[in-house]
């Protein structure tokens, strides 16, 4: 079976603007495999290029040198068959958040009365019917990302990145939307690739968790595949031996990593 | 109560001028004629009536128009022209940096200046009052869109990519929204020198206008009917504020306001 995405051999090396000498390779010889309707998790310190790498998946970014194939096809260009959820708020603020889910559709020129049946499907699917006609700044953060979702969903793409989308929300309102997450993702399997640097959060969801070396450089170091039976409950999922078993092996191979970041930041 | 204060503060102003300016009411201290003092600074009772005369005489009305259509011409060709051009220079990096120095040039020099050349261009009719105002409003309108442009969040700019927009959309729904919040912040000032270029231009040389109306006073050293023409160009200033909030209000209502709790 053709790979849903895969990254091959991927070197992102940027210039100084100021400088043309100065160079930063913040992704060497990177390769990441993702299969239909897998969900991959990808850790790795703070700093360490895990942005990069998603944003060379999604057609934001071109590499340096390697290439990403989606579906089996060369990537040019913007990745059109998938959704990528950003880490702050992509939201735009003039648009109600009815408007921004159906911002996609009209992109695409669907007829707005379907577009509209849509939104507003997904306005009830995420959870915040009645909440429509609120702009960004009138909703919480939990409803903004929630928008998000819809908004990237409702365009059903085969391929979900998210670059740690829950990051910004307190404890609660992220487990909520964990499970939320492998609610919708459950439903019809996409691939996702879910950057995280949250191990915990990388276990509880994925099925495989790649970890990534500390930057410059960043290359994965290690792949793990997580055998925890599904459907799951995120919060209760991290009191069962088997992850707490699981989540010491992989923090062994990272601890080492985060710590050459931690030294990297602090120089 | 805030309004009673507000209120006090302008009788209050309006009985010191009074008082100040009446021969009758205090012995001249500084002037050798008890006249002089009105000469210069007017009275307000007379003022109020030349408004007055103004106003119920309808003679007004034909000057108030002339300048509010130059007001509203300068404005809105000036806006236009600031936002193309804004959004325009802000995706063409090598026009905008090609055409960086003179830009620079223009917004510096004092484009009152200009009120000359415009005199021997478009004549004595509205055309030159116009040209004036939109030399002012074009580059307050057109920094502001370059820099609402160019200050686009890159997030909601990739955002809207990866949702499938494509350059003639990212235009329009994310560069030229965002480029609006910029005009509105500045809608105020360009609504205002609009007036100012109308004004002036009317006051260096027309036949018409609340300016003109000015000049002529002016001539005769009748300062009364300078200090009435002064109120009332004041109040339509006013107006004119006014009605850039209520649009405002309206269109803006995506931008978040402070918020302000009730005490209880």
């Amino acid at each position: 079976m053709t790979a849903a995405l895969a990254l091959e051999r991927v070197t992102c090396t940027f210039i100084s603007r100021e400088n043309r000498d100065q160079r930063y390779t913040a992704v060497r010889d990177a390769t990441l495999v993702v299969a239909p309707g897998e969900f991959v998790s990808v850790v790795g310190p703070t700093g360490c290029g895990k942005t990069t790498l998603l944003n060379v998946a999604a057609g934001l970014l071109a590499p340096s040198a390697g290439s990403v194939r989606v579906h089996g096809e060369l990537l040019e260009g913007i990745n059109a068959r998938a959704g990528y959820l950003f880490q702050s708020e992509a939201l735009m603020p003039w648009r109600s958040a009815f408007d921004n889910i159906v911002a996609g559709l009209e992109f695409r020129g669907v007829p707005a009365d379907v577009a509209s049946a849509k939104g507003n499907d997904w306005l009830k699917r995420v959870g915040l019917a009645g909440f429509g006609n609120r702009f960004p700044h009138q909703l919480s953060g939990g409803m903004r990302k929630r928008v998000s979702l819809a908004q990237t969903l409702i365009l059903d793409p085969k391929i979900l990145l998210m670059d740690e989308p829950f990051s910004a929300l307190d404890v609660q309102t992220r487990q909520l939307m964990e499970n939320e997450l492998l609610e919708l993702w459950s439903a019809d399997r996409k691939s996702v690739v879910f950057i995280t640097h949250d191990l915990e959060e990388a276990i509880s969801l994925s099925d495989r968790v790649v970890v990534l070396s500390a930057g410059p450089e960043t290359h994965p170091i290690g792949e793990y595949a997580i055998d925890l039976p599904r459907p799951r409950d995120v919060s209760e999922i991290r009191l069962s031996p088997r992850f707490i078993e699981i989540h010491a092996e992989i923090w062994h191979a990272m601890k080492d990593e985060v710590l050459k970041g931690y030294a990297q930041q602090q120089q | 109560m805030l309004r009673v204060w507000q209120a006090l503060v302008l009788v209050a102003v309006i009985a010191l001028w009074h008082i100040g300016t009446s021969p009758t009411l205090l012995p001249p201290l500084y002037f050798d004629n008890a006249d002089k003092a009105a000469f210069f600074f007017g009275e307000p009772l007379t003022v109020l009536s030349r408004i007055w005369n103004w106003f119920a005489g309808g003679e007004i009305y034909r000057h108030l128009w002339v300048t509010l259509v130059e007001t509203l011409l300068a404005f809105v060709m000036g806006t236009v022209s600031g936002l193309l051009i804004g959004i325009w220079l802000a995706l063409a990096p090598t026009a905008s940096a090609i055409s960086d120095p003179y830009i620079k040039a223009l917004n510096a020099m004092p484009r009152l200046i200009l009120a000359p050349i415009f005199f021997v261009w478009f004549g004595l009719g509205i055309a030159s009052k116009v040209a004036i105002g939109v030399s002012l409003v074009f580059f307050i309108v057109f920094f502001n869109v370059y820099q609402g442009v160019r200050e686009v969040s890159p997030v909601v700019l990739a955002n809207a990519r990866m949702l499938g927009a494509t350059h003639r959309q990212l235009l329009r729904y994310v560069y030229l929204p965002s480029a609006m919040s910029w005009v509105f912040a500045s809608l105020h000032n360009s609504v205002g020198l609009a007036f100012v270029g109308a004004v002036v231009g009317e006051y260096l040389g027309s036949s018409e206008g609340v300016g003109y109306l000015i000049h002529q006073a002016e001539g005769v050293f009748d300062i009364n009917s300078v200090f009435a023409g002064i109120v009332v160009l004041t109040g339509f200033a006013l107006v004119l504020d006014w009605c850039v909030t209520l649009a405002e209000k309206r269109l803006m209502i995506w931008q978040p306001r402070q918020g302000e709790t009730e005490r209880i």
